[in-house]
This record gives structure tokens, sequence and C-alpha cells, in this order.
């Protein structure tokens, strides 16, 4: 959407006088991707503790695991680490890591989102800042650090 | 109802939260499976209630008092207070940056530094011994009860000129101070020395899963010189711009659903409640009762640390 338009949207608004047209349009993708996360979160926990979604661990078995730490945890259970949950999603407590990123790649895809407001006021601080975010968020999702 | 009834209800809400808490120490075997996630609902939901009023986040809640209490490893807990501290924050921001209460351009460098040192301290917390873990926590936690009874405010700095680097990325903007009914106008100092600071915020608060506000708005506020609500909410947004630490946790299988799910529900149901109390009780008294908490959960980890009381 142009950042006019946006910001005559905005302007509607009395109360947001205060903020800029890159704030405006980071909160805009930051609450549409927060109330995704939580409704993904909150549905698929439902399917899991109501057991329509059978879970790779039993949850009546989970407090015989959960003192353990999370490498020895994994190790006993066989919970993929990485992005190896991503081949087993069907089970109902994998299926809660859907929301958990979700709600962990929200900030990175609002800071992409305003790049290009940046990049037309040529604020290349603010542009490279935001790129090398963006970086840091996406090597630390991608599980390339041990 | 009056203020010393909510008073009242507040500690009995507190007193629920020790409940399982001493249930989990003296009889975890007895406990059901689904007794664990039930508890934890109601303990992050009393938690959320105090962390609004309080000005605290809610991850330096929930790591020493779900640590202490409950029979997960610290691992998931630290993964829980990641993973509750970024939700309650990414829930905050969209409404903060709205209203100009919290700012984008402030909070993007610093965010970048805290982003990368969050990494290395989520790392090293995942190596560390428990034991060597808890008696760390214990430890900076007894230091954030320090901090939070012995740190002074400003509401409005007042800063005279701002520093060349602050200038040069146009950290500066304005808010309407709803209390005085009037536009404020602020700029910030010895943003060098910040983003050094905030290198160690972040490696704490990889390390440990406790969020950052409890060290992030006294930095702002009275190191950089913004005004104490933006510098609120700058906060908020700093820590959910910083998701590096909980993808670490995520990439190690240290989230686990059981724990973090309940905790995140009830703790933005508390919240919820908890912005409402704000209005009708002194939040110095709340503040009060949230150091108590946090000295008592200190002492635990650090004795459960040394092995004094398991």
């Amino acid at each position: 959407m142009d950042v006019a338009i946006e910001k005559e949207m905005d302007d509607a608004n009395e109360e947001y006088k205060y903020a800029s047209p890159e704030q405006l349009r980071y909160a805009r993708v930051l609450s549409l991707g927060v109330q995704a996360g939580f409704v993904i979160l909150v549905v698929s926990f439902v399917l899991y503790m109501s057991g329509v979604l059978a879970p790779l661990v039993p949850v009546d078995q989970l407090p015989q695991y959960w003192h353990l730490s999370a490498a020895e945890f994994a190790k006993a259970t066989g919970t993929p680490t990485g992005w190896n949950w991503v081949a087993q999603i069907g089970k109902g407590d994998v299926l809660n890591l859907l929301g958990i990123v979700v709600l962990a790649s929200v900030s990175a895809v609002s800071t992409l989102a305003v790049l290009p407001i940046f990049a037309r006021r040529n604020d290349r601080a603010h542009v490279a800042i935001s790129i090398l975010l963006v970086l840091v968020l996406a090597v630390s999702a991608a599980n390339v650090l041990h | 109802m009056s203020t010393p009834n909510l008073r009242r209800a507040l500690l009995v809400l507190l007193a629920l939260c020790a409940t399982p808490a001493f249930a989990a120490t003296a009889a975890t075997a007895a406990m059901p499976w689904w007794g664990w996630p039930l508890s934890l609902f109601v303990v992050c939901f009393a938690l959320g209630i105090v962390a609004v009023p309080a000005g605290v986040g809610g991850g330096v809640l929930f790591v020493p008092i779900v640590g202490g209490f409950f029979p997960f490893h610290l691992d998931f807990v630290r993964g829980g207070g990641l993973m509750v501290a970024l939700a309650s924050a990414l829930a905050a921001s969209p409404g903060l940056l709205r209203l100009g209460l919290a700012s984008l351009r402030l909070a993007l460098p610093l965010s970048l530094l805290v982003a990368v040192s969050q990494i290395a301290g989520a790392m090293i917390g995942l190596i560390l011994p428990a034991a060597i873990a808890q008696t760390a926590l214990g430890t900076i936690i007894l230091g954030i009860v320090v901090l939070m009874w012995t740190a002074k405010k400003s509401e409005v700095p007042g800063i005279q000129r701002a520093d060349p680097l602050s200038a040069a990325l146009r950290i500066n903007g304005v808010f309407h101070d709803t209390a005085n009914a009037q536009d404020v106008q602020w700029i910030v100092h010895r943003t060098p020395t910040a983003l050094v600071t905030f290198i160690f915020i972040g490696v704490l608060a990889g390390m440990f899963g406790l969020g950052a506000g409890w060290a992030n708005v006294p930095t702002l506020n009275l190191l950089m010189g913004v005004p104490l609500k933006v510098a609120a909410g700058s906060s908020s947004l700093i820590l959910s711009m910083t998701s590096s630490a909980a993808w670490v946790y995520i990439n190690q299988g240290a989230i686990l659903p059981m724990v973090v799910v309940p905790s995140i529900i009830g703790m933005m149901m508390g919240a919820m409640i908890g912005v409402r109390l704000l209005r009708v009780v002194k939040a110095s008294a709340i503040r009060r009762m949230v150091i108590a908490m946090l000295l008592f959960a200190g002492l635990r980890a650090l004795l459960k640390g040394l092995g004094i009381w398991m």
C-alpha cells in the first residue's frame, strides 16, 4: 500500500499523529502477524490438549522427561531440533511450534516492510541497520550457529 | 472494590502462586500431568496482573518463580521466559508505536546489538550446567531487586544537546504527555555508552531468558535521557524486535509447548486485568510486592543452585 494512503488512513485517527509513517506501517504489519501467531498458538494447543492430533510425546509421559535438559529431552523422546519439526507438523505437540515460529518471525517481517520507506528517504543508516537486524535474526533462525 | 480490598485480593492471588509452587517441591510425583499446565496458567495469570502495574516484563518474574518451584528443567523455563517476554512485548508494541510512545528510530540500532549479544548469551546459557545457571540466576535476580529498589526515574529528563551519533541517526521524537496535556519533544545523549550497555543487557537476557525491561528502561531513561513513557514503550519494542535468543532456544528444542502456551495465555490474560488495575491501585505498592516476590524467588534460585534448598 502506498505510504501516503497509509498515512491518510491513520491520520483519520487523531491519536496517531505523533507516529511517523514508518512506525505506522511497522505497527500495522506487526499487529497482523501477532494476531495470526496468537490464533495459531491457541488453536494448535487446543488440538494438542484435546487429543485431536496425537502428540509425539504422550502428555501423560511428559513428567518423566521434562526435568531433563533440552538436549537430553530431545535424545530421550526423539523430539526434533532445528527445523526438523516441519516434517512432523502433524503431531499435536510439534504443531504448537508453528505459532511460536510465527511470533518469533513477525518482527523481522515488519522490519522488512519499513525498508522501502527508509530507502525512499535516502536514509542509508536505517536501511543498513534494518538489513543487518533482519540478517542477524535470519542467521539465528537458520540454526547454523552451534 | 476499594484499594485496601484490592490489595488484599492481590495478596491472595500471590498466595495462589505459591500453592502450586510449594506443591512442586513437596509432591512432584503426586501431581497429575495436567496439574502442571493448569498451575502454570494460574501462576502466570497472577504474574500478568502484577507485572503491568509494577512496570516489569513477564520474563523477569517467570524465570525465577517457575524455575524455582516447578519441576521443569531450567532450559525449558528459560525458553518459556523468553517466549513470554516476547509475546507480551509483541502484543503491546503496535499500540505504543501508533501513539508515539515507542520510537522505531531509537529501537532499531539498539535492537541490532541486543539481537547479536542475545545469541551469545543464549548459547552460553544452554551449555552452562544447571546448578551454575541457577546460582547465577539467583545472583542476577537479587541484583535486579537492588536495581529496582534503588533506581530513580526521570519523567522528562530534558536533554540540552543530542550527541553526534544520535543526531546523525535522527533519534528524536515528540509525544503527548496526557498528565500535563502538552506535547513533549525529546532528544537523546550518551548513545555510544548506551550501545555498549545494551550489549551486556542482551547477553544477560539471552543467558537467563529474563526479558530485559528491568534494564532497558533505566538505561534508556537515566543514561540516554529518553522520557520515561517513551523509554518504557521503546523497551517493549526492543524486546519485540529481538527474537534471536528465542530462535536459539527453539532450534535447540528448549521450547516445550506444555510450558510455553499456558504461560503465554495466562500472562496475557493477567496483563489485561493489570492494565485496568493500574488505574485504581497505587503502582508503588504493587511494585514493592513484586520486589518482595523477586527477593524470595532470587534467594530460592541461589539456594537451589548451591544445593542448600532443593
